[in-house]
């Protein structure tokens, strides 16, 4: 295994380092095709330079091409962005940003499971390259809000037409947002967890 | 080239605002099977370790640890979730769960399980997060 000594390992800046009464994290995956922006929003909220983590999965070929039967296998690594927000002395918020390759995602072990929720970031100029996703996020009873990266060169078509087109279920909220603003990412997460406390209201 | 959707809710079509109507989403087909992919390895001696899982040191790393302990010990002195564990020692997810099961087999560290989205979402957590993400 690759491992780097110890002595070259650089680790957190004092000023990133979680205080001692850190009891507990919550986690956020912000999901979306190539180059909608995810990473810029976990970087605009975060209160630490983004990080990389990355897992390696196995794809195992079932039935494809002329290969039946064999047992075909690649490993692929899949690299996820993530930062972090300190919520008070004891609770932290982890933000996931997903790169591509978006078959993998719902394989990374618990990364949707424990998630409090999920931002699907879209980008008007490729509005399907989130289709498969919303619906995934739908079969997994994943709960999500649409934030719709606004890109200058982009087609206005105005929220209740993305609506219409994603097919969302009408309490799903969705809003435009610059994912460079911290105000405009620190706003989608918080139209999130009105939207998760919303679904509590309506459960009691 | 196949006509634009009509939409669906019984909205009239015609003029959009932006121009020409987006792409239409159509629901996913729920007999259509998800592809085969799996976690390399075994989960089975793996403690279950989220990403956000908080670990922190219990000990120091005796001088014979391996680098990997030793690394992973000094990192935690202060909470440090496996996902930046992970980013700082530059190794998957997977790998660094299986040096945290190692410690926490010995005592060397303690794991702070994160909250997680349950049938029920807890109210007051939610209302925690708002709170602190207004102080942004």
């Amino acid at each position: 295994m690759d491992f780097k000594s110890s002595d070259t390992i650089t680790g957190p800046r004092s000023e990133d380092v979680l205080p001692h009464t850190a009891a507990a994290a919550v986690k956020v995956v912000v999901v979306g095709g190539f180059g909608v922006g995810k990473t810029t929003m976990v970087g605009s909220v975060s209160e630490i330079r983004p990080l990389t983590t990355e897992e390696t999965m196995t794809q195992a070929g079932i039935g494809v091409d002329d290969d039946y039967g064999s047992e075909s296998k690649t490993a692929t690594t899949v690299a996820m962005d993530f930062g972090r927000i300190s919520i008070s002395e004891e609770l932290v918020l982890y933000l996931f940003g997903t790169p591509g390759q978006e078959r993998f995602w719902f394989l990374w072990n618990g990364l949707f499971e424990g998630a409090l929720g999920a931002v699907v970031l879209i980008d008007t100029r490729r509005l399907e390259v989130s289709f498969d996703v919303i619906g995934r996020l739908e079969e997994r009873g994943v709960p999500f809000v649409v934030a719709v990266n606004e890109f200058p060169d982009a087609p206005d078509h105005g929220i209740e037409t993305l609506r219409r087109a994603l097919d969302l279920e009408p309490a799903v909220p969705i809003m435009p947002c610059d994912a460079r603003r911290r105000e405009s990412s620190r706003d989608v997460l918080m139209t999130l967890m009105r939207y998760l406390h919303s679904l509590t209201a309506t459960r009691v | 080239m196949t006509p634009p959707q009509q939409p669906p809710h019984g909205a009239s079509p015609g003029e959009e605002p932006g121009g020409e109507a987006p792409p239409q989403r159509e629901r996913r087909d729920p007999d259509n099977p998800e592809r085969l992919y799996v976690l390399t390895g075994e989960d089975s001696e793996r403690a279950p370790l989220d990403l956000v899982t908080l670990i922190v040191a219990r000990g120091e790393a005796a001088p014979t640890a391996q680098p990997e302990h030793s690394a992973v010990l000094r990192l935690c002195r202060t909470p440090i979730s496996v996902a930046e564990l992970s980013a700082y020692l530059a190794l998957p997810f997977s790998v660094v769960t299986v040096v945290v099961t190692e410690l926490l087999g010995s005592d060397l560290v303690q794991a702070r399980a994160p909250i997680v989205r349950s049938a029920l979402p807890d109210r007051s957590l939610l209302e925690a997060v708002m709170h602190g993400l207004q102080k942004l």
